[in-house]
């Protein structure tokens, strides 16, 4: 099946890689960020561009990464916060934009890896291959600063700039249709144990 | 006319919506989200004037429990309030995120479906809510009496945060009032 998107909002992106994106991301991190990574993919890559403390690895709750970043981003104003999520799961919890647009946490980042599709469940295409604009969509929901981003070097300057300025703050990137490079250790427990030692909430 | 809910008037008791929020207070709950139910309206409304809460509504039930959820885990406590209706959104982020991530998710339900309930649906879906709570091995407890509202609503969140493990406190009619029926 071609997923190959042919939708408008896609036209002058260069085609990025996640895994790739969530290194340069990780890279960028130096201030103990928080970071929720998405179901599936979104958290595997996380996971294997660099394992922090500060990551929070969500295993299976698809639609979620923003909401539980946006719960950090309130008990924690202090901390940057940034929620990865994929364009599939976001789609599922919309109105989590609006909410967030709605409390304005200015420590709040949303990154969507926008493939297009639901990629691992058989990469099926998504609405974003279609109609759906995922920057349009947080623009709508009063979310004012989204953007996408085009290439790599702007996914970076959009990172730096979410991490000084107050947001909240979408950032949109189109990716390929690969999967993860890795898997996560499947430890609930464990892995909010060590989220919530690395945010300082657990000495 | 409907009965009225059980109020300060007939027992001396301050009323239940009055009595949740003092016990949320003395626990350092401040996070309070919901989706709403005409029932919770003099909670929402009380805990959007304290200050001392973060009260919100959220689009789903669902997204609620994800922010209780990271909440939870930056530091601090936080509720949802919902509907039984809303509950029966639940069960697959109770079963992925709050049960096996071990978070103290307190969960206030208004019960609807029951004890003169004139909407069918609301009666059928209240029936899926104490087996799914049961299946997923989730602390429950239907609450009937306002001078029992303290003792439980106080010590079933103490059981959660010290147990790491989600609380459902399912507010019946009997308590509340409940939703008179639509004439
Ligand atoms: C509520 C729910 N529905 C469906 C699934 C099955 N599922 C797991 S991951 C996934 C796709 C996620 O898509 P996206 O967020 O775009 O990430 P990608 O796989 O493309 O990286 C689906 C449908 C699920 N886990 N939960």
């Amino acid at each position: 099946m071609d997923i190959a998107s042919s939708a408008a909002h896609h036209a002058n992106l260069k085609v990025t890689n996640r895994f790739e994106l969530s290194q340069r991301l990780v890279a960028l991190l130096t201030q103990g960020e928080a970071v929720i990574g998405g179901i599936g993919n979104t958290n595997f890559d996380l996971w294997a561009a660099g394992r922090r403390p500060e990551n929070f690895y969500m295993l299976g709750s698809m639609g979620l990464a923003c909401p539980i970043a946006l719960g950090v981003a309130l008990a924690q104003p202090k901390r940057r916060v940034i929620a990865c999520e994929g364009d599939g799961s976001l789609l599922m919890q919309l109105g989590s934009l609006t909410t967030v647009a709605t409390l304005a946490p200015k420590n709040l980042t949303i990154i969507v890896m926008d493939n297009g599709c639901y990629q691992i469940t058989g990469a099926q295409k998504t609405t974003t291959a279609f109609s759906a604009d995922i920057v349009g969509i947080a623009l709508g929901a009063g979310i004012k600063e989204a953007r996408w981003a085009a290439d790599e070097a702007m996914f970076e300057s959009l990172v730096r700039r979410a991490l000084l300025e107050d947001g909240p703050q979408l950032i949109a990137a189109r990716i390929d249709d690969k999967p993860a490079v890795a898997t996560t250790e499947r430890d609930p427990s464990l892995i909010r144990d060590r989220f919530m030692r690395g945010i300082g909430v657990k000495a | 006319m409907g009965a009225e809910p059980r109020s300060d008037l007939s027992t001396g008791l301050k009323p239940w919506h009055a009595i949740v929020s003092e016990a949320l207070k003395r626990n350092e709950v401040r996070l309070v989200t919901y989706v709403p139910d005409r029932v919770l309206t003099p909670l929402i409304d009380s805990v959007h004037k304290d200050d001392f809460f973060t009260a919100f509504a959220s689009t789903r039930e669902e997204e609620a429990l994800g922010i209780v959820t990271g909440a939870w885990m930056g530091g601090m406590r936080g509720a949802v309030l919902m509907q039984t209706s809303g509950f029966a959104t639940l069960p697959n982020a109770l079963a992925s995120l709050a049960v096996p991530y071990q978070i103290p998710l307190l969960m206030f339900v208004s019960e609807r479906g029951t004890l003169g309930e004139f909407n069918l649906g609301q009666a059928l879906v209240c029936r899926t809510m104490r087996p799914v709570l049961d299946a997923l091995g989730i602390e429950n407890h239907t609450i009937t009496r306002l001078d029992e509202l303290d003792f439980i609503v106080d010590r079933s969140i103490k059981q959660a945060v010290a147990t790491q493990a989600p609380c459902a406190l399912i507010l019946s009619p009997l308590l509340t009032g409940g939703k008179k029926f639509a004439h």
